[in-house]
């Protein structure tokens, strides 16, 4: 499907979504609330079957969090990138690696970098990051280490 | 990372059971895990029950350097990340800084590029034959391979002045002209290089204790492939079709006649065969190129200091482990507000419970082979 197809299917589909087509690719930011059944929608619709999400990751702005979901379907090969908004001092979102298996591994390193809590995920623990670094989050913009040099 | 207190809680652990389970640590250092990378597996008797991947022995946060650097700096850090393909890599982030401020890359640049990133891939897949064989037990091959890519590494210490990371590509094109040697030794390589892989073939492929080792291991299904993310040769060989330089082609790749190699078997020899065809492949467009390298510059023209509108940028290259992808949001700044990069082998490595998961013990140092680990891409 081309850009202007899924926006249509989508309109139709998830009606609350906000749809940005200015980029390479579709936009559609929807609703924290919905986001379980939306997603489910994306992925099993016989015509979108976005099956395979090849970028999950997280944008700190200072005043809330944003996850970033880039899902591509092998079938029609067409692409959509899906973002919620997710509160800075307690971010919560559902977790889909029910649905695309490699979100795993990919939100357990949203997790310690950015502090995203996944509900329901079936093993949310430190990836990369040593022992000790609950409650520090190195990707969001505030995060200072004087040990550690970070920033050049 | 590994917790000290997690061991204990595995069951079994502490118990002399012979029926119960065992935790076994390989690594982080351990010659067939490339690398530091720990993985701590859970085994009933020989069969493996649990692999548990810790990383972070050399992350780098790379990706939080690269928001302090300029539109011109951070890539030449992406070379560090998968050190075997960094020109590939180089190109990722130079097609997304190119795309969001739409330069306009001479064609002899992109020739050069497709050149440099094929003879990358060819460099990338030797040491993986030769690493991959030593791991299940044939020593010889490492020698082999060795041998030709110290041609390539030569090569790219003509024109790029190092031999592993190279740091070549700059946005606009390449950083420098060839060297005037260049065409002449390409050719050497690629007239020794046909013969030599009749010769890996010949010694390795067909050979049976070879075979008895990767045939019917590590089994990925090609719905599992698309869901793990899976990309380059790990997931065509199971027969998913994720070749970036055919279905959303950049530079010249759409002018050049070459196949994309899917074998169904998902087996670790499918892996194994998808990467030796693949090596033909590379050869043969390097081939098609290296004669027809167009006359001009090896650069556009663009400003000093870079910066890239508004916007959220994204670009896919096919490295040698799969697909790379670089995500750029920008401010309108001169630096990148966030940059992340899709690294081929951290989505290959989340399936490796799923491909050991059964197996036996010995066989997980052939799956680890044959996906083609390579852990700075891995931890970033």
């Amino acid at each position: 499907m081309t850009k202007e197809e899924l926006k249509l299917k989508f309109t139709e589909l998830i009606p609350t979504a906000i749809l940005d087509d200015v980029g390479e690719w579709l936009n559609m930011t929807v609703a924290l609330n919905d986001f379980l059944s939306d997603a489910e929608i994306i992925r099993n619709n016989p015509e979108l079957s976005f099956d395979y999400l090849f970028c999950l990751t997280c944008v700190d702005w200072k005043t809330h969090l944003t996850m970033v979901y880039h899902l591509e379907s092998t079938k029609y090969r067409h692409q959509l990138v899906v973002k919620v908004q997710l509160d800075r001092n307690k971010p919560e979102i559902e977790t889909v690696s029910h649905i695309w298996k490699t979100a795993e591994f990919n939100e357990r390193e949203a997790y310690e970098m950015f502090g995203v809590n996944f509900l329901n995920h079936p093993d949310l623990r430190l990836l990369i990051l040593p022992d000790g670094w609950e409650g520090k989050y190195p990707m969001r913009k505030d995060f200072e280490d004087p040990v550690n040099m970070i920033k050049l | 990372m590994y917790r000290e207190t997690e061991i204990l809680k595995q069951p079994g652990i502490g118990e002399p059971d012979v029926f119960g389970d065992m935790v076994i640590n390989v690594g982080p250092q351990h010659p067939s895990t490339h690398g530091v990378l720990h993985l701590v597996i859970t085994l009933n008797g020989e069969t493996i029950k649990k692999v548990e991947p810790h990383l972070g022995y050399i992350h780098r946060s790379i990706e939080k350097m690269c928001e302090s650097l300029s539109f011109r700096q951070f890539i030449y850090v992406t070379s560090k990340m998968d050190y075997l393909s960094s020109h590939i890599n180089n190109h990722g982030c130079c097609l997304c800084v190119e795309k969001g401020l739409q330069i306009e890359v001479p064609h002899r640049a992109q020739v050069i590029r497709v050149l440099m990133d094929e003879l990358t891939r060819l460099a990338s897949h030797q040491l993986w034959w030769g690493a991959a064989a030593m791991d299940i037990g044939a020593l010889t091959p490492f020698f082999l391979a060795f041998r030709e890519r110290e041609m390539i590494n030569d090569i790219m210490e003509e024109t790029c002045g190092t031999r592993l990371t190279m740091n070549y590509m700059v946005p606009g094109g390449v950083m420098v002209d060839v060297h005037p040697n260049f065409q002449k030794r390409v050719k050497e390589f690629v007239a020794h290089f046909k013969r030599k892989i009749d010769e890996y073939d010949e010694l390795l492929t067909g050979n049976v204790i070879f075979q008895n080792r990767v045939k019917g291991v590590g089994y990925l299904s090609k719905e599992d492939a698309i869901s793990y993310g899976c990309t380059g040769p790990t997931a065509r060989g199971s027969g998913v079709s994720c070749d970036i330089r055919k279905l959303y082609p950049y530079e010249v790749y759409n002018k050049l006649q070459f196949d994309e190699i899917i074998e169904t078997g998902g087996d670790c020899l499918a892996r194994y065969l998808v990467r030796m065809k693949e090596m033909r492949q590379s050869l043969s467009i390097v081939e098609q190129l290296i004669d027809n390298i167009p006359e001009g510059d090896v650069q556009a023209k663009t400003k000093a200091v870079l910066k890239l509108p508004k916007g959220e940028y994204y670009s896919r290259v096919e490295t040698a482990r799969g697909e790379f992808g670089v995500y750029i949001v920008s401010e309108g700044g001169t630096t990148p507000y966030r940059i992340k990069f899709r690294s081929p082998g951290y989505c290959n490595l989340s399936a490796l419970d799923h491909m050991a998961r059964g197996g036996k013990i010995g066989d997980l140092v052939a799956i680890m082979a044959m996906i083609d680990l390579v852990i700075p891409d891995i931890d970033r």
